[in-house]
């Protein structure tokens, strides 16, 4: 930190490494630490979703146009965007709120600490375990001869798939997705929850403030923007969720990255420019998503630290 | 307090129940391989197949890959920006969450797109594949290396190594990453987590990796896929273990937060 120290002027913390600009001229040399890594990452992150982005606005001759990011609010396009937009809102909020009933009971509700590091390591595995064997693990257990159904309708007469039940459809995709949702959930609202001081309660409740109380103008106020901002990180999560799709539904369910995966495989719209254009599409929704979080995050960390 | 110690059972309860019933309903389906009788069958039809150990090797080998190329961009990149240039962390800083706004299927299409033609053509390359999923490991091995090299005083260390006639070689074998081991450890088994059984640049790249392996084994059968889901689970712990582990005994905060669903 002390090479920023020099450009401090009069301040007792160095000014935001930004802004020490002048360090660039004083030091060429200094770029060419970073120089390999920052080669790399534009040659293979920024330059690929760059070639996408140009296609997503040129027509089949290469000029400019509108008309494929128009085409993203054709029905069928539409209804796929929709449709992953409510998997990831639906997961979101039960995985967000179990979640955050979850990392409340392990912290303030006062159950051994024990169980609280067994939780979190537990967390730790769960919200790494997805993918096509995760989708396998919910066959097993829920689809038509997994195991949970067929023991309901033996031993309990209740035949999940005659009410409507189906693993390969929305809600079976949402139980599915929640695997690693409500895990990564209690991992990141933890801290939260850690910050919430004893001496807050106490303090209200001298005042004379009621629990409830304590809770309506304390509590939810302080724990609103790192939730939501938690809570938009898992709906990023599942947003961009490919392979426990693929291998649940077999690429029947019409989601967004289902879509372009059988556009990259065959062209399936019969335009490659729209297909830039869905991804196009998908990573401005990402952004939207992270730059909320990064927001509500900083906004978090005025109390909770 | 008893009525709300109440609630905290319930909703343990609750979350112990959505969590283990899959896992044991998941073991219990991988134990009906064999016609009339529970036994280990499947798993042993799983190791049997000549397939698996094909692709399961084929993974191992990109993930060591994506492991040392990953390592050998960021080691020098974080240390460099630590010791000499702070003013360019916030750059390596957004080019390393990028990958969290650029899911694996927009990543893979761009590259399929840039790299399928002249003047570059890669597609046919494992390097593209390893490329890739350096990307995909882009925040986790930034975020251990940056917080390994934190909780050591860098700019000490190397001056006092220097001051005794270190050379560079010396100071980064001999002081730099003897000290960042934990960080080392958890990038590394953070990534082979990732890479092993991944299924979306494999796939659209065509590759003979363990996850496309995995997603054609369900499509055909029904009780080995339960058995590989059990042993997916079983590794999965294995290496998220061994980052706790280490990490705790040290005293640093392991983060184990990741995973390309």
């Amino acid at each position: 930190m002390s090479l920023t120290a020099p450009y401090a002027e009069g301040g007792a913390r160095p000014a935001l490494p930004l802004r020490a600009r002048p360090a660039v001229w004083r030091q060429p040399r200094a770029w060419f630490g970073i120089v390999p890594f920052a080669a790399f990452a534009v040659a293979f992150m920024i330059l690929p979703a760059a070639s996408l982005f140009l296609g997503a606005f040129q027509d089949a001759q290469g000029g400019f146009t509108l008309a494929n990011v128009a085409h993203l609010f054709r029905p069928n396009i539409l209804s796929s965007y929709l449709v992953t937009i409510e998997v990831s809102a639906v997961t979101a909020l039960a995985g967000g709120l179990f979640g955050l009933l979850l990392a409340y009971a392990v912290t303030i509700g006062g159950l051994p600490k024990p169980l609280r590091s067994g939780l979190l390591t537990f967390c730790g595995v769960a919200s790494n375990f997805a993918g096509v064997p995760l989708a396998f693990a919910f066959i097993a257990t829920m689809g038509r001869v997994g195991m949970v159904t067929v023991l309901l309708r033996t031993v309990f007469g209740v035949n999940l798939y005659a009410h409507g039940f189906n693993l390969y459809s929305f809600w079976g995709l949402c139980l599915t997705y929640l695997y690693f949702q409500l895990p990564l959930m209690v991992l990141i609202i933890t801290p939260a929850l850690d910050g919430m001081k004893k001496e807050w309660l106490e303090a209200s409740q001298s005042l004379g403030a009621s629990r409830t109380r304590y809770w309506l103008e304390v509590g939810l106020p302080v724990l609103t923007p790192p939730l939501l901002s938690c809570m938009i990180l898992l709906f990023g999560n599942a947003f961009g969720a490919y392979a426990t799709a693929y291998a649940l539904t077999g690429g029947l369910l019409n989601l967004v990255p289902i879509l372009i995966g059988a556009q990259i495989q065959g062209d399936v719209l019969h335009d490659p420019n729209l297909g830039y254009a869905m991804a196009f599409g998908m990573v401005v929704v990402m952004t939207a998503c992270i730059l909320a979080y990064s927001g509500l995050q900083k906004r978090a960390s005025r109390w909770l630290r | 307090m008893r009525g709300r110690r109440g609630w905290s059972w319930f909703w343990m309860a609750l979350g112990a129940l959505y969590f283990f019933v899959p896992l044991l309903a998941t073991f219990l389906f991988s134990l009906h391989g064999k016609r009339g009788a529970l036994g280990f069958a499947a798993y042993h039809k799983v190791f049997a197949d000549p397939q698996f150990l094909q692709t399961f090797s084929f993974s191992l080998e990109m993930a060591v890959c994506t492991i040392i190329l990953g390592l050998a961009l960021f080691l020098p990149t974080v240390i460099w920006i630590h010791l000499r240039a702070p003013w360019a962390k916030p750059i390596v800083e957004i080019f390393s969450l990028l990958p969290f706004v650029i899911p694996p299927i927009v990543l893979v299409f761009g590259l399929i797109r840039l790299y399928s033609g002249p003047p570059i053509p890669l597609v046919q390359s494992r390097f593209l594949l390893v490329a890739g999923y350096v990307v995909l490991s882009f925040p986790y091995i930034y975020r251990s290396v940056d917080a390994g090299l934190r909780a050591m005083d860098l700019r000490g260390l190397s001056e006092a190594a220097q001051s005794l006639g270190a050379g560079w070689l010396t100071i980064m074998f001999k002081v730099i990453l003897p000290n960042m081991r934990v960080a080392l450890l958890s990038a590394t088994f953070l990534t082979f987590a990732i890479v092993i059984g991944e299924l979306t640049l494999a796939v659209m790249l065509a590759w003979p990796a363990f996850g496309p392996y995995m997603a054609l084994m369900g499509r055909d059968l029904a009780y080995e896929p339960a058995a590989l889901a059990i042993l997916s689970f079983m590794l999965t712990w294995g290496l998220i273990s061994v980052i706790q582990v280490v990490s705790r005994r040290v005293g640093g905060n392991g983060s184990s937060v990741g995973g390309a669903h």
